[in-house]
């Protein structure tokens, strides 16, 4: 184990939704190379509250890069510069002493700031509620063997619903879009023989509840880079292909009525 | 039965016929809700975990009208998302000579026989309702070439009754479980509050009325009425400062309802997880769980020779203790928890610890990637390889992994009886809040189990039970004294930390807290070192009530002011539980008490003193709770030694 010394960090303050933000400057003078990234920042918010200023509020829980709460843009990167790494599990042991990191909270316009780097994503969850489920209602479920599921697809389901929902893909978009997000739920849903039901109900649902917060594809791919779990942008690739069937199919029953 | 007192409140309201049929009589002898009156009824459910999700998700289904609260910005953000592992149920897909017997047996022994046989028959019963039901809703469990589901072993089992959706079988049950929430708040069934933190219970003529909430956002305390609440709130694991818990997890609900009467039922019940990334320096503020399935390929060991500083490739077979296979040769690595854990502490403390600061030992898959190929091991455990390789900084495809004990779950909470209801009427808790189904020590791959079942299976029935006599029968309103007082406290309360203006953070005091609890009460406990826990831990809350520091203001979002409150209700539950694991005289589970082991070092029980849960009742003084009984039947299983060998 050994330590970094003078850690310079421009962090984004701002006190409250409405209210104007700005960057602040703060000097962690020695870290451990195995600290985390965000015990770096709760050894410096131990320092603020001894000098008795507020702490830098971060959105942070599990710490175990699986639960999806932190998010920061560190020097200008979702999630900092490893590759398929959340913040959470990010060790300072990627950087040198006396480097100058510049964090900010995810910037989107579908993710208002709420305090200093914590930004409200709720936008997420109304997208899951408009048709990111199978309905199943509790009770009445045949046996779990009853539907075999070949391999390759059951594993295609669970790489697009390793999903965390952080939000890393909506603030390394250019356009603030969320398709791989939304795409990464449709995907696991629509390719799983129970999910039929409702595919082209649920795709339908969720890319316009999407539309209706975020931003549009413009097929820029940082979303993928910026992944955590480096989701593939190819279920966006099937979403598409799924809402324009659904649309094809509605615009038929449109004409039977 | 020392200092403990019979307490008719105790009754367990099981049904009197034999075990097995106890849930089938239960069910058909319950009071039903007519499905046009449900929605006249309002149920509170608190946290939003697998339990509190499939609650709130289930019980909209039926018609109730659900208000779901979370402290996180989503439901989705719940720590049972954290687990790793697996889903225990009784389907015997393998052949392997699985039954509920089996698994209703298995969890009993693997508690130490300090569970209560019914509610435990029940958690069995429903194991393979749960499988079908998750299924359904689209969980991508690992699946057989041919299509049909896998599963794995877990410890404290000899068959393979696991299944799992890679290293993150958690995640995506969650996911399932919230995803069926997320469809009742799209249809209006549910009302979700986030950020919005649970900070009292009210209880108006002995039942329980409704709670008192704090916006976190704006600091607003606000109260909610209901015909019943729920608290699914999680376990107290965070007690120890450094734990797998996440960050936020707290006591917080489950004391406050302690608080207002629901008695806390073995407390001194922790599971200390035998395998998880060691401390790697003073600034640590989490451990992480590197889940015990890796315990299915990988190898435990120690160099025999104590302060050996060799590289781990570079000492010799002969020269390696792989003790779990010595010691335990039927069960190996897969051992239970509380028995894998002491043992590592056992070398550890013999001096045997590898990593930098001694403080480890090997998780060794060189053999398994010689066996089964890189490929196969990849697919079994890549994400948790990963993981491991992030935290740790070193692979563990070339270097064995290096583990030790830490706090991971918590089998103590609130006592509840058979339907899942606290001490206080109209008050119910489920999942790891609840004490009910996990005896001394809890097996892998059960946690989640019991979320599911609890919320699932279980409150769906039970909950009806208690709500079918109050049909049109007034309830009282957020305007009643009783809210308005406690809603006063609150304010009082939160603006109390902001004043007291001291020197110390709430993380400072809560570090110092885990250091007492995790020497005199973690994972080894002597009567000498819980009464220097307690006479220390009221010293160091005193202080926290003189010397504590909250900068900003309670009027807006301030996560100091959160952790002070947490922090707070950690310290009152850190007495009652050095004070429970005094009391209780004996070894069982996670519970080991130095003084009471056999010539080989193993927990040695005492069933006829302490065969019963013990429920601490509220008094006023954390110091002075008073320790009621309600006493442990067994008449389907026996009573045994716990053997793994």
């Amino acid at each position: 184990m050994s330590h970094l010394s003078d850690i310079k960090l421009k962090i984004w303050r701002q006190a409250g939704p409405d209210q104007q933000g700005r960057f602040e400057t703060y000097l962690v003078p020695s870290i451990s190379d195995e600290a985390s990234f965000l015990e770096m920042l709760d050894v410096l918010n131990e320092q603020l509250i001894h000098e008795g200023r507020e702490p830098v509020v971060f959105d942070h829980d599990c710490r175990e890069g699986i639960c999806g709460t932190c998010s920061l843009m560190i020097d200008g990167q979702a999630h900092g510069p490893q590759r398929g790494t959340a913040t959470c599990q990010l060790h300072m042991r990627k950087f040198q002493s006396g480097a100058e990191i510049v964090i900010e909270p995810w910037r989107a316009s579908a993710f208002p700031i709420i305090k200093d780097l914590m930004v409200d994503r709720a936008a997420f969850d109304r997208i899951v509620e408009a048709g990111g489920f199978i309905t199943a209602e509790t009770g009445g479920a045949p046996d779990a063997n009853l539907i075999p599921i070949p391999k390759p697809v059951a594993d295609a389901a669970m790489d697009a619903a390793a999903c965390i929902g952080c939000g890393a893909c909506v603030a390394a978009c250019p356009n603030g879009a969320a398709n791989l997000f939304t795409a990464a739920k449709v995907a696991h849903l629509n390719l799983l023989p129970q999910g039929q039901a409702e595919r082209f109900k649920r795709v339908e649902a969720m890319v316009e509840t999407m539309d209706e917060y975020f931003g549009s594809c413009t097929n820029h791919g940082e979303c993928e880079a910026a992944c955590p779990k480096e989701i593939s942008i190819d279920v966006i690739a099937l979403m598409h292909q799924d809402y324009r069937k659904a649309k094809f199919q509605n615009r038929k029953s449109l004409s039977r009525t | 039965m020392s200092n403990a007192v019979l307490n008719d409140k105790l009754h367990s309201k099981s049904p009197k016929v034999a075990v097995p049929e106890m849930w089938e009589t239960f069910k058909s002898d319950m009071k039903l809700v007519n499905p046009n009156n449900k929605r006249k009824f309002k149920i509170i459910v608190v946290g939003t975990g697998l339990a509190g999700a499939s609650a709130a998700a289930t019980l909209a289904e039926l018609g109730y009208q659900v208000d779901a609260f979370t402290f996180h910005d989503s439901p989705r953000r719940a720590h049972s998302i954290a687990a790793q592992g697996g889903i225990n149920a009784a389907k015997n897909y393998k052949g392997d000579g699985d039954s509920i017997h089996r698994l209703f047996y298995d969890t009993i022994k693997g508690g130490d026989f300090r569970a209560r046989e019914s509610n435990v028959h029940r958690l069995a019963e429903v194991s393979v309702d749960i499988i079908d039901q998750m299924v359904a809703q689209g969980v991508p469990f690992a699946r057989e070439y041919g299509g049909l589901l896998d599963n794995r072993s877990f410890g404290g089992a000899q068959v393979s009754r696991t299944f799992y959706a890679r290293g993150q079988t958690g995640q995506q049950l969650l996911l399932g479980a919230y995803q069926q929430m997320a469809r009742q708040i799209g249809l209006g069934n549910v009302r979700l509050w986030n950020r919005t933190e649970l900070v009292d219970t009210v209880v108006v003529d002995g039942r329980c009325a409704g709670i008192v909430t704090r916006d976190l956002m704006t600091g607003e305390i606000v109260s909610h009425a209901a015909h019943a609440v729920v608290l699914c709130t999680g376990g107290y694991g965070n007690v120890f400062f450094l734990s797998t818990n996440a960050m936020a997890c707290n006591v917080t609900a489950a004391w406050r309802a302690h608080r207002r009467g629901a008695f806390f039922a073995n407390p001194c019940y922790t599971q200390i997880h035998p395998t998880c990334i060691p401390q790697a320096d003073e600034t640590q503020s989490k451990l992480t769980l590197m889940s015990e399935s890796l315990r299915n390929d990988g190898r435990v060991w120690v160099p025999k020779m104590a302060g050996d500083d060799r590289e781990p490739h570079l000492i010799p077979e002969d020269e390696r203790d792989y003790y779990l296979e010595r010691l335990y040769p039927s069960f190996g690595n897969l051992a239970p928890r509380d028995i894998s854990s002491r043992a590592a502490k056992r070398a550890v403390d013999k001096g045997q610890g590898v990593g930098p600061l001694k403080n480890g030992v090997y998780l060794d898959f060189s053999d398994a990637i010689t066996r089964l190929g890189k490929d196969v091991v990849q697919e079994r455990y890549g994400n948790l390889f990963e993981m491991y390789e992030r935290i740790a900084g070193e692979d563990p495809y070339t270097v064995p992994m290096r583990i030790y004990p830490a706090s991971h779950y918590t089998m103590g909470g609130l006592w509840v009886d058979y339907e899942l209801m606290t001490t206080i009427p109209g008050l119910y808790a489920a999942g790891e809040a609840n004490f009910s189904d996990h005896g001394a020590n809890r097996l892998g791959a059960s946690a989640l189990m019991q979320g599911l079942s609890d919320g699932y299976f279980v409150l769906p029935y039970t909950i009806g039970n208690y709500l079918a006599p109050m049909l049109n029968k007034p309830i009282p309103g957020t305007d009643h004294p009783a809210f308005q007082a406690a809603e006063a406290e609150a304010r009082q309360r939160f603006q109390g930390y902001l004043d007291i203006k001291g020197t110390r953070s709430p993380d400072w005091f809560h570090r110092e807290l885990g250091k007492i609890i995790w020497d005199y009460c973690g994972m080894e406990r002597t009567e000498q070192g819980l009464e220097k826990a307690l006479s220390e831990l009221p010293a160091l809350y005193e202080e926290f009530q003189k010397d504590l520091r909250v900068t900003g203001d309670g009027g807006s979002l301030n996560q100091t002011l959160e952790k002070a409150g947490r922090v707070d209700d950690f310290f009152q539950l850190g007495m009652l539980m050095c004070k429970d694991a005094l009391e209780r005289r004996e070894s069982c589970g996670g519970h080991f008490r130095a003084e009471y082991q056999d010539d080989e070092g193993e927990a040695t029980r005492d069933d006829e003193h302490f065969a019963h849960v013990a429920a601490w009742e509220w008094t006023g003084d954390p110091m002075q709770s008073i320790r009621n009984v309600e006493p442990l039947e067994f008449t389907t299983v026996h009573l045994a030694t716990r053997s793994y060998k």
